[in-house]
């Protein structure tokens, strides 16, 4: 029973890591770089002196922050299509794809937690190196993309790591959109064939063995990080 | 080269700054003292517009810095600053601290920018540095590396804001050392600062402010000498800080 147990996941081991994990790993990639990028220009919005610019940010954060990520996913797989054929005028639903739908969903979600950090690191970079930075004739613009980004950077990578965890914890949510990441995998192969509790012990020490290896690496650079 | 005329600031209804006029001409090396709070900190950083003003004008080389429309970019470009708290970008390296703003304010190419960055950390006696980072530094070589930052843009004036006060003593005349070689080679200089000693060798004229006010400006001697130019207010003042 133990040892086919063993053989049923090996056997469908090929299927779960090419299919399963590099999905699971690509849709935590995509998002985690463009939800940083969309959350960096959040948290400069949110710090803008300009209402316009400020207000709109700071609800949509909050709003963002306030709702479950299910709810998110479900919302814009069902409302996209609608939406985007509103906008374009057309007549029947946009064919969005399940694909392009979660990873514009974890993007959008995530940037709202990833705005919080950036805003504490830009804050945690002192008023004096802009003034530094402005004194030598810098634009504001160069100063936040050349010294004040850079270092609030530098110093929320751990933080932003430690969300990035989170995030590949919760691709898994996919599932309801029946895509197949590695949780996904997992499911299909224990119904097929009926190995719901080795396969789902497999999958969680799986999800452990990766989120706490990477945790305790976060803590290793995070100790030996240059002090300055 | 520079001049204030009747600046005055408030930060909100607190009035930072009265009526304040000064001026410093070319070649000149002005020091400005005070008793802490008299404003003479916000004076310096309204030279080169880092803090706005309610009233007044002032002006870099003949171009206004408090019109709206000024180019600030331009005129900051022309005058160095250098700051309380050194302010390098611990990021970068040394070398890169000196070329970020050559090579994107200026956009010098980066052989002739890392070249001027060169002779310029020689000439503050670091050159041995120039691959370290910031961190790695003692509070007296970061400050003269700010210098040498400030001076890598080929300004027409410095501006140098209480340069020593975040220095351990046996830091401080390193780069005291640095600001005289400055002004001995003609450099504009205004400087705000606790230094008697470095105002009664290096001075022409002295500022004394309190309160947000210019209470005096005289030649240094005048100032330091026995009876004369300068107010009881000053007199009280020097003989605090002389005492010890």
């Amino acid at each position: 029973m133990q040892i086919s147990a063993v053989h049923e996941i090996l056997t469908a081991l090929p299927y779960l890591l090419k299919v399963g994990m590099t999905f699971s790993l690509t849709l935590t990639v995509l998002a985690a770089v463009l939800g940083l990028a969309l959350g960096t220009l959040l948290a400069l919005c949110r710090m803008s002196s300009s209402k316009w610019l400020s207000v709109p940010a700071t609800l949509y954060v909050n709003g963002m922050r306030s709702v479950p990520l299910l709810l998110v996913i479900f919302w814009f797989y069902f409302l996209a299509p609608y939406v985007g054929a509103w906008i374009t005028n057309s007549p029947t639903p946009l064919q969005v794809g399940a694909y392009r739908s979660a990873v514009i969903t974890f993007t959008l979600f995530e940037a709202a937690y990833f705005c919080e950090i950036m805003r504490a690191g830009i804050l945690s970079v002192g008023k004096g190196q802009v003034s530094a930075g402005l004194a030598l004739g810098l634009t504001f613009a160069q100063v936040m993309k050349t010294i004040v980004l850079p270092q609030a950077l530098r110093n929320m990578t751990p933080a932003l790591l430690t969300r990035v965890i989170t995030l590949f914890q919760d691709t898994s949510l996919v599932y309801v959109l029946s895509m197949t990441d590695f949780f996904g995998a997992i499911s299909d192969i224990a119904s097929r064939d009926g190995t719901a509790v080795p396969m789902y012990l497999f999958a969680a020490a799986v999800y452990f063995v990766i989120c706490f290896g990477a945790s305790r690496f976060i803590h290793r650079f995070e100790t030996a990080r240059y002090a300055y | 080269m520079i001049q204030i005329n009747n600046v005055s600031k408030w930060y909100g209804g607190f009035q930072v700054l009265t009526e304040c006029s000064a001026q410093v001409k070319k070649g000149e090396v002005v020091v400005v003292c005070g008793p802490s709070g008299s404003g003479k900190s916000t004076l310096i950083k309204t030279v080169n517009g880092l803090e706005p003003v309610q009233k007044g004008d002032i002006t870099i080389d003949g171009q206004s810095v408090t019109t709206p429309k000024a180019n600030l970019h331009k005129i900051r470009a022309k005058a160095g600053m250098v700051f309380q708290g050194f302010e390098l970008f611990p990021h970068l390296t040394v070398l890169e601290n000196l070329c970020l703003a050559q090579t994107r304010v200026l956009k010098r190419q980066t052989e002739p920018a890392s070249v001027r960055a060169r002779s310029l950390l020689d000439r503050v006696g670091l050159s041995a540095h120039s691959n370290k980072f910031p961190g790695a530094l003692s509070g007296g070589q970061q400050q003269r590396v700010a210098i040498a930052r400030a001076l890598a843009m080929d300004p027409i004036v410095m501006l140098f804001d209480e340069p020593t006060s975040a220095l351990d003593p046996e830091m401080v005349n390193e780069v005291l050392d640095v600001m005289t070689d400055l002004a001995r080679d003609g450099m504009t200089m205004m400087v705000v600062t606790h230094e008697m000693g470095f105002a009664q060798r290096v001075a022409d004229r002295v500022v004394f402010m309190d309160r947000g006010q210019i209470i005096d400006d005289c030649s240094k001697d005048a100032f330091f000498g026995e009876s004369t130019g300068r107010s009881d207010r000053a007199s009280q003042f020097l003989s605090k800080i002389l005492r010890h």
